[in-house]
Order: structure tokens, then C-alpha cells, then sequence
């Protein structure tokens, strides 16, 4: 570790920090339905679009009614990304001659875009037009960001309101996030990138002849303007296979650090919206607290254990940091920094290649997702799985103390309660379930690239990525086969939809729920207690769930390799 | 559900217009006119011809130029296509070799090259990026210890004072950006380029 290294990490959390003030004042504002530097632009294409839609953008939506919006909006999505996949031999914009992506693989893909996972199964410039990077990924990429920011305010509502039977309207929600937040942001943010060195160009793969006189193809397209809202959207899905570690997908270090901030941007300033919704600000600053707590836990061990190396690379006569799947430009702090962000978020994409970590730093973007990327976590989606460990960390208060728990003078009761478990309980089902049945049938087996525990990880890491939403990977493991491509979907469908649909559950109930007022026997949830309350509640149920997964994984492949031992595949 | 119909068609069909063709063409437009050589992919050209992008890696073999980084991309094997052929540096498709740290295929692996660099230069440490490779395979850059490591070799091959090679790396060392982000590189295309220009003068 150098001190180089830990100021580029302080400075990256400095201007986090310095954007969650007011990046939240503005998207309070755009989910209040208040005027906003960008209306005089936007406002009347948004009524036009409202008025040929038949929405009333005063008319709120009851939850059931809210999560119906969500489902059809998702069915719909889903269906015309499969189209466009299925079809894109014969669409135009397709200069590589691209052919129509096999039914499991656009299965997959089209439920990894509309979850807002971006599962790379598909390899970008091997498999995609660039029509259906622009219409097909590009697209969702903007709408499955909108809809968990969406989310994520309607929630928010269920707090701040009382004695109300509406949640607000979806149609609204997803309209405003997509021109008023994602949009606005991608627009100077593509410019940056291209600035930077980031192709955006319509033109056919390039063929050039190096100096020593080979043929090298050079794959190209419309790159930056899907990066932009790829880490805003904290989607994660490359343009190319190697995603963000790509020379084009990733040209400096300083586009590198533009993405890491991009990626959190969004997900730190809805905790902010958070307070202001809820009227105490602080309320926010705490839950943004316990998410600062546990992310520099995790940057603090991954960081050190790449710049430790590998043991057994090590004992050939290297000794440096591990450089395996790692960039120059980049080094070992920015690729350690970024693997711990992306995962924190739902994000997904990697300037480095997490299969090539060591055994403990790449345990730490498994931890990540397995604790339901909470720690910031993807744009809306983050902060409502937060507040469901909040429900919870509020319960088991209430429990010690032999007070009915009430959170920011809602009373927290058995429905509330019951909703949260569902929403943390499927994550496991799928994540270890999907691990059990990956490793026993033959055609599980066949996927990992590794032998050994390594192999059992790349297995774990890709159900935990797929219901997590993450997106990620262990990349040796061989994926794009129909029971992967088919398991992995369901895991991604459920690990979205069975939070999604608890969480908006929970914002009915609350928002129907009278205000109780403060009292002296109030617990107060702006301190640091209360932090430290959420962090012991998250890592428990984490911990309690995920470290017999770890053991078999990681941990004895850590053990392993401090002991010289290496596995061969196929012996 | 029914009723929700036209708001959530309309609105899909609206939005992926705006964000899926409208914005993306825009962009493809607006980068064209402002930054024309990098939309297209900072493409180098010499003589006419295009040699690269100074964003790409490529592969060098000769001892007379200086080498990138191993690289673990691959290709369709021209006899089964079902099956890959290893194609260090084929940049339309992009990948790293997805060893991990108790691989021994990644061990026995660093274990040659590490042997081999050090017949080539005995008594010199070898840079760490030599001996591994890239998350995409298509990395440009190697450290500035890898580029002075080769010195010597190449130096040997082009019949050139080491000296001369040494201050052509350093005048090719690009440090972080900022001062403070990344790591100091030299991007091998353009010292390669260089060290031909070195040769016509």
C-alpha cells in the first residue's frame, strides 16, 4: 500500500461526499414535482408526453397500484429487448454482422438489462450490433435505473407521509428520474468521456496493420454515450467483454475516477433525499454513516490484500502487489477501490478482472453482494435495501428494550417486519441455492475455469452477482450455456422482483400509518448508536448466512495458497 | 392492470426513442464535430496506413522493439470454431486470462516468462507487469521499470548506445494524471514509434 494510493482513495470519498448535498437538494426537488433549473427545457415535453400517454400527473397510485406500474413496465421492457436481440441480424447499424443472439443468451441478457444486473454471458463486440447496444441496452440501462430510483422515492413517501392512501404515481417517478436526473447528467458526462479518449462512432471495426506487420481488428462503436449511463445507472454491462478495464471503455485514470464517482453519486445523494423527505436531514447523514463504515472496511482489506500479492506468484521470486487482470493506468489502489465500489453498488462493471484478485481481496466484492449491496448500493435500490436492514435493526431494538419499535415516529409492526425478512431472505435462497444446484449437476460443473476452491467461488459469485443485481463476475466461469443463462435469469428475476415488491409493501403500510410523536423514550436514530446498531444487525444476518459459503470458498483458498499448494484443472 | 396499459407502452416507446436513439445519435454527432479523432478511436496513421490506436495495445515479438504486457486474449480456432486459439492482443475481443491466485496454470505460466526474461537480462529484477497479464489484454502501457528492463535487449538488436534508449523511455514516461490518480506508464505503440523515428534520423 502507498500513500499515493490512500489519497486517491480519500479524495474519491471527499467528493462523494461533497456531492450528496446538493445533488440530494435537486432530486428532492424533482420527486416533490417542483420547478428546477432544467424545466423551462423539459417541462413541456414532459406535459406533451404525459397528455399522449393519458397520465395525470396528479393522480397518485395506491402501492398495489404502484407495483403493478413496476411489473408491466418490467414485462413490457423485457419483451422488447428479447425482440431486438432475437431480430438483430436483420436491423440496421450492425457493421460486424452480428447474428441473432441464441434464445437462452437473450433470455439472460434481456432479464440481466431490465433487472438492472447487466450480466455480461454475451460478450459486447463479439455478439451485439450496435443497434442493440444503443436501442436495446442503452434504453434500459436509463429505464431500470429510473424505475429503483423510483422505488426508492416511493418508499421514502411511506415515511415522510402519514394517514394517506398513496404512494405517489410510477409513471411520474420514472418520466422525472429519466429526463430530469439520468438524462441532464449523461449528456456532458458522454462529452467528458470522449474527451478522455472514449470512441462514439457509428463506423465499422477498424482494420489496422502494426508495426510489425500483423492484421489487428479494432472494435469500435457508439461507446461513450452507454459507459455514461452504464456506472450513473450503476447498470454495469461493457460495451466489450473485458468491460471498464477496456482501453475503451476506460481510456485514463481519470475517467476511471470519474466512473467510481458516477457510480456512487446517485446512490449517496438519495440518502440525503432521504432526510430532507422525512424532514431531519441527519436522519440521512446516519444511514449514509453505516454505509461509510462498512465501505472502508471493505476498500481497507481488498486494498491490502492486492498490494500484499499472491503467495504463491510470490514464492516463484515476484515480489510485488498482484498485477494479474489488473491495468497500468489504473494500478493496485484504483483497481482495488473500484472492485469494492462497484460491488457496494449494484453496479457490476470491473476495471480489473475480479477472478484474478486474491483469495481475500476478492472476497470482499463477494461480501458486497451477498450482504444485498446496501453500502450505497444501485441508484434506489441501495437505500431501500438499507431501510429494510433498518426495519429490522429498529426490531431487535425495540425487542431488547421491550418497547414497540417505531422509526421516525412510525410505529414498526408485524407486517413491516415480516416484509423486510422476505426481502432479505430471498437473496440467500437464490445466491446459495443456485450454488447448491450449480455444484452438483454435471452441467454446473462444467462452468468454472478454476480447480479447486477457486472453481466453487467463481460458481458462488456468479448466483450471488445474479440475484444481488450486481452484474459482475468471476469472468473464467463459462456462463453463456443454456443452464446457466436460464438459472442465472432466475436468479436475477427474483432478486429483483422480491425485494422490489416487499419494499413497496412496506411504503403502503407505513404511509397509511398515523405520525406518534416523539417522546423521552424515543430511540434516536441519527447517532451513533443507531450506527452502530445497523452495522451489527447487517453484519450478523450477513455473516450468519454467507460464512459457511466463505469458508469453502476464500477463506481455504487463502489457506491454500499461504501454503504453496496450487490446483490444476482436469487432474 | 389493464388501464395502465396505454401509460406504460406509450411511455416505453417515448423514452426508448429519447434515450436509446436520440441521445446516443446525438452524442454520436456532437463527439464527431468536437473531437473527431478520438470519437473514431485516437487511430494512429503512418504513411497512409493506420498502424493502431494509441489506446490499443499490440503485439511486439521482435528483440528490436520494446514488448507490452503478456496478453491472454483469444480467437475462434479456424479449424473448429467451437473451440479458441490463444490471439494475444485481438482487440475484437477483448479479455484477461481469469487465472486465479492458487492457479497452476497461472504459476507454471509466470514461472516460464519469469525464466525467460531473466536469461535475457541476469541480475535485474523483473518488473511485475511483464510476467502478467491485463484485465482486458489490450493494455497499452507497461511501467516505466518494464520499458528500462527491455533496454539493453533492445538496445543490443538496434545497435544504439543504452543510453540513447534510456532517455528515449523517459522522455515517453507518462506520470499520474493530475499528478495523483493511476500510475506513471509508457505507452508501448508510441515508444515504439519513437524508437523508429530514432532509427530514420
Amino acid at each position: 500500500m502507498t500513500l499515493n494510493g490512500w489519497i486517491q482513495i480519500e479524495l474519491y470519498c471527499a467528493v462523494v461526499l461533497a456531492l450528496v448535498r446538493p445533488l440530494g437538494l435537486y432530486l428532492t426537488r424533482v420527486f416533490n414535482g417542483e420547478r428546477t433549473v432544467l424545466s423551462p427545457i423539459l417541462a413541456p415535453f414532459e406535459r406533451g408526453l404525459y397528455r399522449v400517454s393519458g397520465i395525470d400527473a396528479r393522480q397518485e397510485q395506491h402501492w398495489l397500484a404502484y407495483t403493478g406500474a413496476v411489473i408491466l413496465f418490467h414485462i413490457l421492457g423485457f419483451a422488447a429487448l428479447y425482440a431486438i436481440l432475437r431480430l438483430q441480424a436483420i436491423l440496421p447499424l450492425n457493421p460486424a454482422d452480428q447474428a441473432a443472439v441464441a434464445p437462452d443468451l437473450a433470455f439472460n441478457t434481456s432479464a440481466s438489462f431490465i433487472t438492472n444486473t447487466n450480466w455480461q454471458s454475451y460478450g459486447g463486440e463479439t455478439t451485439l450490433s450496435y443497434l442493440t447496444q444503443m436501442l436495446g441496452l442503452t434504453h434500459q440501462n436509463f429505464l431500470s435505473a429510473a424505475t429503483g430510483i423510483a422505488v426508492a422515492v416511493a418508499l421514502i413517501r411511506g415515511f415522510a407521509r402519514a394517514s394517506t392512501g398513496t404512494i405517489g404515481s410510477f409513471w411520474v417517478d420514472v418520466t422525472r428520474a429519466t429526463l430530469y436526473v439520468l438524462l441532464p447528467i449523461c449528456i456532458p458526462y458522454t462529452l467528458f468521456l470522449v474527451w478522455q479518449g472514449m470512441p462514439q462512432t457509428l463506423g465499422a471495426y477498424v482494420d489496422a496493420t502494426t508495426l510489425e506487420g500483423a492484421k489487428q481488428t479494432i472494435a469500435v462503436g457508439p461507446v461513450a454515450s452507454q459507459v455514461a449511463i452504464k456506472m450513473l445507472g450503476t447498470n454495469g454491462g461493457g460495451f466489450f467483454n473485458a468491460n471498464a478495464a477496456h482501453p475503451f471503455e476506460n481510456p485514463t485514470a481519470l475517467s476511471n475516477f470519474v466512473q467510481m464517482v458516477s457510480i456512487f453519486a446517485i446512490g449517496a445523494a438519495l440518502t440525503n433525499v432521504f432526510g430532507r423527505m422525512v424532514g431531519d436531514e441527519r436522519q440521512g447523514w446516519a444511514i449514509l454513516g453505516a454505509m461509510g463504515v462498512l465501505f472502508l472496511a471493505g476498500v481497507l482489506v481488498t486494498y491490502w490484500a492486492e498490494a500484499q500479492g499472491s503467495s504463491v506468484l510470490n514464492s516463484l521470486g515476484l515480489a510485488a502487489g498482484n498485477m494479474e487482470g489488473k491495468e497500468i493506468r489504473f494500478g493496485i489502489a484504483a483497481s482495488a477501490l473500484f472492485a469494492v465500489i462497484t460491488t457496494a453498488a449494484s453496479c457490476g462493471a470491473v476495471n480489473a478482472m475480479h477472478d484474478s484478485f486474491t483469495a481475500l481481496g476478492g472476497m470482499i466484492p463477494l461480501i458486497n453482494m451477498q450482504l444485498g449491496e446496501i453500502i450505497i448500493g444501485g441508484v434506489g435500490a441501495g437505500l431501500y435495501g438499507m431501510l429494510i436492514f433498518v426495519i429490522v435493526a429498529i426490531f431487535v431494538a425495540g425487542l431488547m428494550v421491550g418497547r414497540t419499535p417505531e422509526y421516525l415516529g412510525k410505529k414498526i409492526e408485524a407486517k413491516e417486519v415480516k416484509m423486510a425478512m422476505l426481502g432479505i431472505l430471498c437473496l440467500p435462497l437464490m445466491m446459495l441455492g443456485g450454488t447448491a444446484i450449480a455444484t452438483v449437476v454435471s452441467a454446473g460443473l462444467a462452468g468454472p475455469a478454476n480447480a479447486g476452491p477457486h472453481g466453487f467461488t467463481e460458481i458462488l459469485y456468479a448466483y450471488t452477482s445474479a440475484a444481488a443485481n450486481n452484474g459482475s463476475a468471476f469472468g473464467g466461469l463459462t456462463a453463456n450455456t443454456p443452464f446457466y443463462n436460464s438459472t442465472l435469469a432466475i436468479g436475477m428475476l427474483v432478486g429483483r422482483f422480491f425485494v422490489k415488491i416487499p419494499v413497496l409493501a412496506i411504503a403502503g403500510s407505513l404511509a397509511a400509518k398515523k405520525t406518534v410523536p416523539a417522546s423521552a423514550g424515543t430511540f434516536p436514530t441519527h447517532g451513533g448508536l443507531f450506527v452502530g446498531l445497523l452495522v451489527g444487525v447487517i453484519l450478523i444476518v450477513g455473516g450468519l448466512t454467507f460464512f459457511p459459503s466463505l469458508a469453502l470458498g476464500p477463506v481455504v483458498e487463502h489457506l491454500a495458497g499461504t501454503a504453496g499448494q496450487t490446483f490444476a484443472t482436469g487432474g | 392492470m389493464m388501464n395502465q396499459l396505454r401509460p406504460a407502452l406509450v411511455l416505453l416507446v417515448a423514452l426508448t426513442a429519447v434515450t436509446g436513439l436520440a441521445y446516443p445519435l446525438a452524442m454520436t454527432g456532437i463527439a464527431g464535430a468536437i473531437f473527431p479523432a478520438k470519437a473514431a478511436g485516437s487511430l494512429i496513421e503512418r504513411d497512409g496506413k493506420i498502424v493502431g490506436s494509441s489506446l490499443i495495445g499490440q503485439t511486439f515479438t521482435g528483440a528490436n522493439y520494446f514488448h507490452g504486457r503478456p496478453s491472454a486474449t483469444s480467437a475462434p480456432d479456424p479449424a473448429d470454431a467451437s473451440k479458441t486459439v490463444p490471439a494475444p492482443y485481438n482487440a475484437a475481443n477483448s479479455s484477461g486470462s481469469n487465472l486465479g491466485p492458487t492457479s497452476a496454470a497461472l504459476a507454471e505460466r509466470v514461472k516460464g516468462d519469469l525464466d525467460a526474461l531473466k536469461t535475457e537480462s541476469p541480475g535485474t529484477p523483473v518488473p511485475v507487469d511483464l510476467v502478467t497479464t491485463s484485465g482486458s489484454g489490450l493494455d497499452p502501457d507497461i511501467s516505466p521499470e518494464a520499458a528500462l528492463f527491455q533496454v539493453p535487449r533492445v538496445a543490443k538488436a538496434r545497435n544504439l548506445p543504452d543510453d540513447k534508449l534510456r532517455d528515449l523511455v523517459t522522455s515517453q514516461v507518462q506520470g499520474r494524471s493530475l499528478g495523483l490518480l493511476g500510475e506513471p506508464r509508457v505507452n508501448v505503440l508510441a515508444l515504439n514509434l519513437a524508437l523508429d523515428d530514432l532509427g530514420r534520423r
